[in-house]
Protein backbone atom coordinates (compact mmCIF):
# COMPACT_ATOMS: atom_id res chain seq x y z
CA UNK A 1 0.00 0.00 0.00
CA UNK A 2 1.29 3.47 -0.88
CA UNK A 3 2.10 5.92 1.86
CA UNK A 4 0.71 8.68 -0.29
CA UNK A 5 -1.75 8.57 -3.09
CA UNK A 6 -2.65 11.81 -4.84
CA UNK A 7 -5.39 11.66 -7.46
CA UNK A 8 -6.36 14.30 -9.96
CA UNK A 9 -5.60 17.34 -7.82
CA UNK A 10 -6.84 20.57 -9.37
CA UNK A 11 -6.41 24.05 -8.00
CA UNK A 12 -7.35 27.45 -9.34
CA UNK A 13 -6.69 30.94 -8.08
CA UNK A 14 -9.58 32.96 -9.40
CA UNK A 15 -9.76 32.14 -13.10
CA UNK A 16 -6.23 30.79 -13.52
CA UNK A 17 -5.95 27.05 -13.14
CA UNK A 18 -2.58 26.40 -11.51
CA UNK A 19 -2.86 22.63 -11.00
CA UNK A 20 -4.70 20.83 -13.77
CA UNK A 21 -5.06 17.30 -12.46
CA UNK A 22 -2.01 15.97 -10.65
CA UNK A 23 -1.83 12.27 -9.78
CA UNK A 24 1.04 10.27 -8.34
CA UNK A 25 1.78 7.87 -5.54
CA UNK A 26 4.67 7.36 -3.22
CA UNK A 27 5.84 4.22 -1.41
CA UNK A 28 7.28 4.19 2.06
CA UNK A 29 10.92 5.27 2.10
CA UNK A 30 10.78 6.66 -1.42
CA UNK A 31 12.14 10.02 -2.41
CA UNK A 32 10.27 11.96 -5.05
CA UNK A 33 11.86 14.99 -6.69
CA UNK A 34 9.72 17.55 -8.44
CA UNK A 35 11.41 19.74 -11.00
CA UNK A 36 10.03 22.31 -13.40
CA UNK A 37 10.32 25.95 -14.28
CA UNK A 38 9.07 28.59 -11.92
CA UNK A 39 5.35 29.16 -12.01
CA UNK A 40 4.60 25.56 -12.99
CA UNK A 41 2.71 24.91 -9.74
CA UNK A 42 5.26 23.01 -7.62
CA UNK A 43 4.82 25.14 -4.51
CA UNK A 44 1.05 25.09 -4.87
CA UNK A 45 1.12 21.30 -4.99
CA UNK A 46 3.13 21.09 -1.75
CA UNK A 47 0.83 23.65 -0.15
CA UNK A 48 -2.19 21.54 -1.06
CA UNK A 49 -0.57 18.50 0.54
CA UNK A 50 0.08 20.51 3.70
CA UNK A 51 -3.40 22.00 3.72
CA UNK A 52 -2.18 25.57 3.39
CA UNK A 53 -4.27 25.61 0.21
CA UNK A 54 -7.27 23.48 -0.53
CA UNK A 55 -7.51 21.75 -3.87
CA UNK A 56 -10.79 22.31 -5.66
CA UNK A 57 -10.87 18.75 -6.98
CA UNK A 58 -9.10 15.49 -6.37
CA UNK A 59 -8.26 13.27 -3.44
CA UNK A 60 -5.35 12.74 -1.08
CA UNK A 61 -4.94 9.44 0.76
CA UNK A 62 -2.29 8.59 3.33
CA UNK A 63 -1.66 4.93 4.16
CA UNK A 64 -4.83 4.02 2.32
CA UNK A 65 -6.97 6.40 4.30
CA UNK A 66 -8.74 9.16 2.40
CA UNK A 67 -7.87 12.43 4.17
CA UNK A 68 -8.99 14.91 1.56
CA UNK A 69 -11.70 14.85 -1.07
CA UNK A 70 -12.28 17.97 -3.12
CA UNK A 71 -15.76 16.74 -3.98
CA UNK A 72 -16.80 16.17 -0.37
CA UNK A 73 -19.97 17.94 0.73
CA UNK A 74 -18.87 19.22 4.11
CA UNK A 75 -15.71 21.14 4.73
CA UNK A 76 -13.02 19.76 7.00
CA UNK A 77 -13.13 21.08 10.55
CA UNK A 78 -10.16 22.96 11.97
CA UNK A 79 -9.11 19.99 14.05
CA UNK A 80 -9.37 17.59 11.09
CA UNK A 81 -7.19 19.95 9.09
CA UNK A 82 -4.61 20.02 11.87
CA UNK A 83 -4.59 16.24 12.13
CA UNK A 84 -4.21 15.94 8.37
CA UNK A 85 -1.31 18.37 8.39
CA UNK A 86 0.53 16.18 10.86
CA UNK A 87 0.95 13.45 8.24
CA UNK A 88 3.18 15.89 6.40
CA UNK A 89 6.11 18.09 7.29
CA UNK A 90 7.07 21.12 5.25
CA UNK A 91 10.44 22.80 4.96
CA UNK A 92 10.09 26.25 3.41
CA UNK A 93 12.34 27.96 0.94
CA UNK A 94 12.71 30.86 3.39
CA UNK A 95 13.17 28.68 6.54
CA UNK A 96 10.57 30.57 8.60
CA UNK A 97 12.22 29.82 11.92
CA UNK A 98 10.62 31.54 14.90
CA UNK A 99 13.01 34.42 15.59
CA UNK A 100 12.23 34.83 19.29
CA UNK A 101 13.06 31.21 20.10
CA UNK A 102 16.46 29.57 20.38
CA UNK A 103 17.38 26.65 18.15
CA UNK A 104 16.29 24.19 20.82
CA UNK A 105 13.04 26.02 21.52
CA UNK A 106 12.20 26.20 17.83
CA UNK A 107 12.27 22.42 17.77
CA UNK A 108 10.54 21.72 21.09
CA UNK A 109 7.75 24.31 20.69
CA UNK A 110 5.30 22.25 18.64
CA UNK A 111 5.86 18.87 20.36
CA UNK A 112 5.34 20.64 23.69
CA UNK A 113 2.15 22.37 22.59
CA UNK A 114 0.89 19.09 21.10
CA UNK A 115 1.69 17.16 24.30
CA UNK A 116 3.96 14.73 22.52
CA UNK A 117 5.62 13.58 25.74
CA UNK A 118 7.24 14.86 28.90
CA UNK A 119 9.49 17.87 28.87
CA UNK A 120 12.58 15.65 29.19
CA UNK A 121 11.54 13.30 26.42
CA UNK A 122 10.81 16.17 24.06
CA UNK A 123 14.11 17.80 24.86
CA UNK A 124 16.04 14.55 24.40
CA UNK A 125 14.42 13.97 21.01
CA UNK A 126 15.14 17.54 20.00
CA UNK A 127 18.78 17.25 21.02
CA UNK A 128 19.26 14.09 19.01
CA UNK A 129 17.71 15.78 15.99
CA UNK A 130 19.98 18.80 16.41
CA UNK A 131 22.90 16.43 16.61
CA UNK A 132 21.78 14.79 13.38
CA UNK A 133 21.74 18.10 11.52
CA UNK A 134 25.12 18.94 13.03
CA UNK A 135 24.25 21.95 15.15
CA UNK A 136 24.73 20.67 18.68
CA UNK A 137 27.01 23.62 19.49
CA UNK A 138 24.22 26.06 18.52
CA UNK A 139 21.29 24.89 20.64
CA UNK A 140 21.06 28.15 22.57
CA UNK A 141 21.63 30.46 19.63
CA UNK A 142 18.85 32.46 18.05
CA UNK A 143 18.02 32.24 14.34
CA UNK A 144 19.50 35.69 13.67
CA UNK A 145 22.85 34.33 14.83
CA UNK A 146 22.89 31.50 12.28
CA UNK A 147 23.82 31.34 8.62
CA UNK A 148 21.12 30.52 6.11
CA UNK A 149 22.35 26.95 5.79
CA UNK A 150 22.28 26.48 9.55
CA UNK A 151 18.80 27.97 9.76
CA UNK A 152 17.54 25.58 7.12
CA UNK A 153 19.04 22.63 9.01
CA UNK A 154 17.20 23.77 12.13
CA UNK A 155 14.01 24.01 10.08
CA UNK A 156 14.51 20.42 8.94
CA UNK A 157 15.02 19.26 12.54
CA UNK A 158 11.91 21.20 13.56
CA UNK A 159 9.84 19.40 10.93
CA UNK A 160 11.30 16.01 11.90
CA UNK A 161 10.45 16.51 15.57
CA UNK A 162 6.81 15.72 14.83
CA UNK A 163 7.77 12.53 12.95
CA UNK A 164 5.76 13.24 9.81
CA UNK A 165 5.14 10.32 7.49
CA UNK A 166 6.03 12.42 4.47
CA UNK A 167 8.49 15.29 4.61
CA UNK A 168 8.16 17.95 1.92
CA UNK A 169 10.87 20.40 0.89
CA UNK A 170 10.09 23.46 -1.18
CA UNK A 171 13.33 24.50 -2.85
CA UNK A 172 15.22 24.16 0.42
CA UNK A 173 18.43 25.62 -0.99
CA UNK A 174 17.12 28.34 -3.30
CA UNK A 175 17.51 31.09 -0.71
CA UNK A 176 21.07 30.05 0.13
CA UNK A 177 24.43 31.22 -1.09
CA UNK A 178 25.91 28.54 -3.35
CA UNK A 179 28.58 27.57 -0.82
CA UNK A 180 25.89 26.78 1.78
CA UNK A 181 23.69 24.51 -0.31
CA UNK A 182 25.96 21.50 0.23
CA UNK A 183 25.43 21.24 3.98
CA UNK A 184 21.64 21.26 3.57
CA UNK A 185 21.63 18.77 0.72
CA UNK A 186 23.85 16.49 2.79
CA UNK A 187 21.31 16.50 5.62
CA UNK A 188 18.53 15.59 3.21
CA UNK A 189 20.67 12.81 1.78
CA UNK A 190 21.26 11.42 5.27
CA UNK A 191 17.51 11.36 5.78
CA UNK A 192 17.15 9.23 2.68
CA UNK A 193 19.57 6.73 4.13
CA UNK A 194 17.31 6.52 7.16
CA UNK A 195 14.35 5.62 4.97
CA UNK A 196 12.35 8.81 5.32
CA UNK A 197 9.65 9.35 2.74
CA UNK A 198 10.25 12.68 1.08
CA UNK A 199 9.05 14.99 -1.64
CA UNK A 200 11.71 17.46 -2.71
CA UNK A 201 11.00 20.38 -5.01
CA UNK A 202 14.38 21.47 -6.25
CA UNK A 203 16.38 23.18 -8.93
CA UNK A 204 19.50 21.17 -8.05
CA UNK A 205 19.42 18.71 -10.92
CA UNK A 206 22.51 16.76 -9.89
CA UNK A 207 21.06 16.32 -6.43
CA UNK A 208 17.63 15.31 -7.74
CA UNK A 209 19.22 12.70 -9.94
CA UNK A 210 21.25 11.21 -7.11
CA UNK A 211 18.74 11.19 -4.34
CA UNK A 212 15.46 10.34 -6.07
CA UNK A 213 13.63 7.11 -6.62
CA UNK A 214 11.16 8.97 -8.76
CA UNK A 215 11.22 12.29 -10.59
CA UNK A 216 8.30 14.41 -11.71
CA UNK A 217 8.75 17.17 -14.24
CA UNK A 218 5.95 19.69 -13.97
CA UNK A 219 4.99 22.20 -16.62
CA UNK A 220 1.99 24.54 -16.58
CA UNK A 221 0.16 22.67 -13.86
CA UNK A 222 0.44 19.18 -15.28
CA UNK A 223 2.88 16.32 -14.81
CA UNK A 224 4.68 16.48 -18.12
CA UNK A 225 6.93 13.55 -17.36
CA UNK A 226 7.32 11.07 -14.51
CA UNK A 227 9.79 8.25 -14.07
CA UNK A 228 13.03 7.10 -12.54
CA UNK A 229 15.86 9.64 -12.51
CA UNK A 230 17.54 7.88 -15.41
CA UNK A 231 14.37 7.89 -17.47
CA UNK A 232 13.68 11.57 -16.90
CA UNK A 233 17.22 12.92 -17.01
CA UNK A 234 18.79 10.62 -19.61
CA UNK A 235 15.89 9.69 -21.87
CA UNK A 236 13.24 12.36 -21.56
CA UNK A 237 10.32 11.64 -23.85
CA UNK A 238 8.64 15.01 -23.79
CA UNK A 239 10.01 17.93 -25.78
CA UNK A 240 9.28 20.27 -22.86
CA UNK A 241 11.39 18.15 -20.52
CA UNK A 242 14.21 18.09 -23.02
CA UNK A 243 14.30 21.83 -23.47
CA UNK A 244 13.97 22.40 -19.68
CA UNK A 245 16.94 20.15 -19.00
CA UNK A 246 18.93 21.75 -21.79
CA UNK A 247 18.27 25.20 -20.41
CA UNK A 248 19.41 24.02 -17.01
CA UNK A 249 22.69 22.78 -18.39
CA UNK A 250 23.19 26.10 -20.16
CA UNK A 251 22.52 28.22 -17.06
CA UNK A 252 24.64 26.02 -14.83
CA UNK A 253 27.40 25.40 -17.35
CA UNK B 1 5.34 82.89 46.93
CA UNK B 2 8.51 80.97 47.51
CA UNK B 3 10.01 78.64 44.95
CA UNK B 4 8.97 75.66 47.08
CA UNK B 5 5.39 76.87 47.33
CA UNK B 6 5.19 77.35 43.58
CA UNK B 7 6.68 73.89 43.06
CA UNK B 8 4.12 72.27 45.34
CA UNK B 9 1.29 74.21 43.71
CA UNK B 10 2.39 73.08 40.26
CA UNK B 11 2.91 69.55 41.51
CA UNK B 12 -0.77 69.46 42.46
CA UNK B 13 -1.54 70.15 38.83
CA UNK B 14 1.00 67.66 37.57
CA UNK B 15 -0.74 64.95 39.60
CA UNK B 16 -3.81 65.54 37.44
CA UNK B 17 -1.63 65.37 34.32
CA UNK B 18 -0.22 62.07 35.54
CA UNK B 19 -3.69 60.77 36.33
CA UNK B 20 -4.83 61.49 32.78
CA UNK B 21 -1.64 59.89 31.49
CA UNK B 22 -2.02 56.71 33.56
CA UNK B 23 -5.72 56.14 32.92
CA UNK B 24 -5.32 56.77 29.20
CA UNK B 25 -2.47 54.31 28.98
CA UNK B 26 -4.05 51.62 31.15
CA UNK B 27 -7.47 51.79 29.46
CA UNK B 28 -6.54 52.99 25.98
CA UNK B 29 -3.83 50.39 25.32
CA UNK B 30 -6.12 47.38 25.90
CA UNK B 31 -9.07 49.07 24.19
CA UNK B 32 -6.92 49.53 21.09
CA UNK B 33 -6.76 45.75 20.60
CA UNK B 34 -10.44 45.07 19.82
CA UNK B 35 -10.46 48.14 17.59
CA UNK B 36 -7.41 46.79 15.74
CA UNK B 37 -9.05 43.38 15.30
CA UNK B 38 -12.23 45.02 14.01
CA UNK B 39 -10.19 47.04 11.51
CA UNK B 40 -8.63 43.78 10.29
CA UNK B 41 -11.89 41.83 10.35
CA UNK B 42 -12.73 39.82 7.26
CA UNK B 43 -16.36 40.77 7.86
CA UNK B 44 -16.50 43.95 5.76
CA UNK B 45 -19.22 45.90 7.64
CA UNK B 46 -17.32 45.56 10.93
CA UNK B 47 -14.11 46.58 9.21
CA UNK B 48 -15.78 49.59 7.59
CA UNK B 49 -17.38 50.84 10.82
CA UNK B 50 -14.10 50.45 12.66
CA UNK B 51 -12.08 52.23 10.00
CA UNK B 52 -14.52 55.15 9.77
CA UNK B 53 -14.50 55.48 13.55
CA UNK B 54 -10.71 55.54 13.65
CA UNK B 55 -10.65 58.02 10.78
CA UNK B 56 -13.00 60.41 12.63
CA UNK B 57 -11.22 60.14 15.96
CA UNK B 58 -7.81 60.63 14.42
CA UNK B 59 -9.06 63.30 12.05
CA UNK B 60 -10.46 65.73 14.63
CA UNK B 61 -8.31 67.68 17.08
CA UNK B 62 -8.28 66.09 20.51
CA UNK B 63 -9.24 69.44 22.03
CA UNK B 64 -12.42 69.45 19.97
CA UNK B 65 -13.17 65.90 21.10
CA UNK B 66 -12.88 67.02 24.71
CA UNK B 67 -15.40 69.79 24.02
CA UNK B 68 -17.73 67.34 22.30
CA UNK B 69 -17.67 64.81 25.13
CA UNK B 70 -18.08 67.53 27.73
CA UNK B 71 -20.80 69.65 26.14
CA UNK B 72 -22.83 67.30 23.94
CA UNK B 73 -24.80 65.55 26.72
CA UNK B 74 -26.04 68.94 27.90
CA UNK B 75 -26.63 70.47 24.46
CA UNK B 76 -28.37 67.51 22.84
CA UNK B 77 -30.02 65.75 25.76
CA UNK B 78 -30.45 68.58 28.22
CA UNK B 79 -28.43 66.63 30.78
CA UNK B 80 -25.05 68.25 31.42
CA UNK B 81 -23.92 65.07 33.11
CA UNK B 82 -20.31 66.12 33.72
CA UNK B 83 -21.36 69.39 35.36
CA UNK B 84 -23.66 67.37 37.61
CA UNK B 85 -20.80 65.07 38.58
CA UNK B 86 -18.65 68.14 39.28
CA UNK B 87 -21.22 69.60 41.64
CA UNK B 88 -22.12 66.30 43.30
CA UNK B 89 -18.54 65.27 44.04
CA UNK B 90 -17.59 68.77 45.15
CA UNK B 91 -20.44 69.14 47.62
CA UNK B 92 -20.47 65.57 48.95
CA UNK B 93 -16.82 64.55 48.90
CA UNK B 94 -15.06 67.85 48.45
CA UNK B 95 -13.43 66.53 45.26
CA UNK B 96 -12.99 69.24 42.62
CA UNK B 97 -13.31 68.90 38.85
CA UNK B 98 -14.42 65.23 39.01
CA UNK B 99 -16.89 65.59 36.13
CA UNK B 100 -14.54 67.57 33.93
CA UNK B 101 -11.75 65.11 34.53
CA UNK B 102 -14.10 62.25 33.66
CA UNK B 103 -14.95 63.93 30.36
CA UNK B 104 -11.26 64.46 29.62
CA UNK B 105 -10.47 60.82 30.47
CA UNK B 106 -13.20 59.53 28.16
CA UNK B 107 -11.97 61.71 25.30
CA UNK B 108 -8.34 60.72 25.88
CA UNK B 109 -9.00 57.00 26.21
CA UNK B 110 -11.04 56.87 22.99
CA UNK B 111 -8.57 59.04 21.10
CA UNK B 112 -5.49 57.14 22.18
CA UNK B 113 -7.17 53.74 21.77
CA UNK B 114 -7.62 54.63 18.10
CA UNK B 115 -3.99 55.65 17.68
CA UNK B 116 -2.83 52.51 19.50
CA UNK B 117 -5.13 50.36 17.37
CA UNK B 118 -3.43 51.58 14.22
CA UNK B 119 -0.02 50.79 15.71
CA UNK B 120 -1.21 47.29 16.63
CA UNK B 121 -2.69 46.76 13.19
CA UNK B 122 0.52 47.85 11.51
CA UNK B 123 2.51 45.56 13.79
CA UNK B 124 0.32 42.54 13.22
CA UNK B 125 0.13 43.04 9.48
CA UNK B 126 3.90 43.39 9.24
CA UNK B 127 4.52 39.81 10.38
CA UNK B 128 5.16 37.61 7.38
CA UNK B 129 2.63 35.02 6.28
CA UNK B 130 5.42 32.45 6.54
CA UNK B 131 5.49 32.73 10.33
CA UNK B 132 1.82 31.75 10.52
CA UNK B 133 2.24 28.98 7.99
CA UNK B 134 5.28 27.54 9.76
CA UNK B 135 3.09 27.27 12.86
CA UNK B 136 0.14 25.78 11.00
CA UNK B 137 2.14 23.04 9.31
CA UNK B 138 3.38 22.04 12.76
CA UNK B 139 -0.24 21.31 13.66
CA UNK B 140 -0.74 24.32 15.92
CA UNK B 141 -4.11 25.99 16.33
CA UNK B 142 -4.73 29.55 15.21
CA UNK B 143 -4.70 30.80 18.77
CA UNK B 144 -1.48 28.91 19.60
CA UNK B 145 0.15 30.44 16.55
CA UNK B 146 -0.93 33.92 17.57
CA UNK B 147 -0.01 33.62 21.23
CA UNK B 148 3.20 31.62 20.97
CA UNK B 149 4.64 32.81 17.68
CA UNK B 150 3.18 36.08 16.44
CA UNK B 151 2.53 38.09 19.60
CA UNK B 152 6.08 38.60 20.80
CA UNK B 153 7.24 39.61 17.33
CA UNK B 154 4.42 42.14 17.18
CA UNK B 155 5.32 43.50 20.61
CA UNK B 156 8.91 43.96 19.52
CA UNK B 157 7.83 45.86 16.43
CA UNK B 158 5.37 48.15 18.15
CA UNK B 159 7.59 49.23 21.03
CA UNK B 160 9.22 52.12 19.15
CA UNK B 161 5.98 53.63 17.77
CA UNK B 162 4.24 53.05 21.10
CA UNK B 163 7.08 54.85 22.87
CA UNK B 164 6.54 57.84 20.61
CA UNK B 165 2.83 57.84 21.30
CA UNK B 166 3.33 57.53 25.06
CA UNK B 167 5.71 60.47 25.13
CA UNK B 168 3.24 62.53 23.11
CA UNK B 169 0.52 61.53 25.56
CA UNK B 170 2.08 63.15 28.62
CA UNK B 171 2.40 66.42 26.72
CA UNK B 172 -1.14 66.15 25.34
CA UNK B 173 -2.54 66.14 28.87
CA UNK B 174 -2.11 69.93 28.79
CA UNK B 175 -5.15 70.00 26.48
CA UNK B 176 -7.33 69.25 29.52
CA UNK B 177 -7.13 72.91 30.45
CA UNK B 178 -9.51 73.72 27.59
CA UNK B 179 -12.37 72.78 29.90
CA UNK B 180 -10.64 74.26 32.93
CA UNK B 181 -9.26 71.07 34.45
CA UNK B 182 -6.51 72.03 36.87
CA UNK B 183 -3.62 70.23 35.24
CA UNK B 184 -0.16 71.75 35.59
CA UNK B 185 -0.36 74.45 32.91
CA UNK B 186 -3.75 75.57 34.17
CA UNK B 187 -2.18 75.90 37.62
CA UNK B 188 0.65 78.01 36.22
CA UNK B 189 -1.80 80.24 34.38
CA UNK B 190 -3.64 80.67 37.62
CA UNK B 191 -0.45 81.97 39.25
CA UNK B 192 0.05 84.38 36.40
CA UNK B 193 -3.49 85.68 36.74
CA UNK B 194 -3.73 85.95 40.50
CA UNK B 195 -0.13 86.52 41.62
CA UNK B 196 1.32 88.12 38.50
CA UNK B 197 3.97 85.38 38.38
CA UNK B 198 4.88 84.43 34.84
CA UNK B 199 7.98 82.29 35.39
CA UNK B 200 6.05 79.27 36.79
CA UNK B 201 4.52 78.85 33.34
CA UNK B 202 7.97 78.16 31.92
CA UNK B 203 8.97 76.18 34.97
CA UNK B 204 6.24 73.60 34.12
CA UNK B 205 8.48 72.45 31.27
CA UNK B 206 10.88 70.99 33.82
CA UNK B 207 8.16 68.68 35.13
CA UNK B 208 7.43 67.37 31.65
CA UNK B 209 11.09 67.01 30.85
CA UNK B 210 11.84 65.02 33.99
CA UNK B 211 8.90 62.70 33.40
CA UNK B 212 9.74 62.20 29.72
CA UNK B 213 13.30 61.44 30.84
CA UNK B 214 12.04 58.64 33.09
CA UNK B 215 9.76 57.33 30.33
CA UNK B 216 12.62 57.32 27.85
CA UNK B 217 14.75 55.25 30.18
CA UNK B 218 11.97 52.75 30.97
CA UNK B 219 10.89 52.37 27.34
CA UNK B 220 14.52 52.04 26.30
CA UNK B 221 14.87 49.15 28.76
CA UNK B 222 11.83 47.42 27.26
CA UNK B 223 13.28 47.84 23.80
CA UNK B 224 16.62 46.48 24.95
CA UNK B 225 14.96 43.48 26.54
CA UNK B 226 13.47 42.51 23.19
CA UNK B 227 16.65 43.14 21.25
CA UNK B 228 17.95 39.58 21.72
CA UNK B 229 16.17 38.56 18.53
CA UNK B 230 15.66 40.07 15.11
CA UNK B 231 12.43 39.69 13.26
N1 LIG C 1 -2.15 32.71 -3.62
C1 LIG C 1 -2.11 32.85 -4.97
N2 LIG C 1 -2.99 33.64 -5.61
C2 LIG C 1 -2.96 33.75 -6.94
N3 LIG C 1 -2.09 33.12 -7.74
C3 LIG C 1 -1.17 32.32 -7.16
C4 LIG C 1 -1.14 32.14 -5.75
N4 LIG C 1 -0.13 31.27 -5.47
C5 LIG C 1 0.42 30.93 -6.64
N5 LIG C 1 -0.19 31.57 -7.67
C6 LIG C 1 0.14 31.41 -9.09
O1 LIG C 1 0.18 30.04 -9.38
C7 LIG C 1 1.21 29.75 -10.29
C8 LIG C 1 2.08 28.64 -9.73
O2 LIG C 1 2.78 29.13 -8.63
P1 LIG C 1 3.72 28.21 -7.78
O3 LIG C 1 2.98 27.02 -7.30
O4 LIG C 1 4.34 29.07 -6.74
O5 LIG C 1 4.81 27.75 -8.84
P2 LIG C 1 6.29 27.22 -8.62
O6 LIG C 1 6.46 26.87 -7.17
O7 LIG C 1 6.39 26.04 -9.51
O8 LIG C 1 7.19 28.30 -9.06
C9 LIG C 1 1.95 31.04 -10.54
O9 LIG C 1 1.54 31.55 -11.76
C10 LIG C 1 1.51 31.94 -9.41
O10 LIG C 1 1.49 33.26 -9.83
MG1 LIG D 1 7.85 27.63 -5.79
Amino acid sequence: MSVLEVKNIKKSFGKTEVLKGISFSLEKGEVLSIIGSSGSGKTTLLRCLNFLEFASEGTISVNGKLIFDGQAENELSDSEIRNNRLHFGLVFQSFNLFPQYSVLENITLAPTLLNRGSEEEIKATALSLIERVGLIDKINNYPCELSGGQQQRVAIARALALEPEILCFDEPTSALDPELTGEVLRVIKDLKNEDSTMIVVTHEMEFARNISDKVIFMADGVIEEMGTPDEVFLNPRSEKTKSFLLKDIETVG
Amino acid sequence: MSFLEVTLFLLDGFKISLLIFAVTLLCGAPLGLPIAFCSMSRFKPVQAVSKVFVWIVRGIPLMLQIFIIYYVPGLLFQTPIFAHIDRYMASNFNILDAGRITAVLIAFVINYACYFSEIYRGGIESISKGQYEAGYVLGLTKSQVFKKIILKQVVKRIVPPMSNEIITLIKDTALANCIVVCEIIKQAKELAATKALVWPLFYTGVFYLLFVGILTIVLGKVEKKLSYFKS
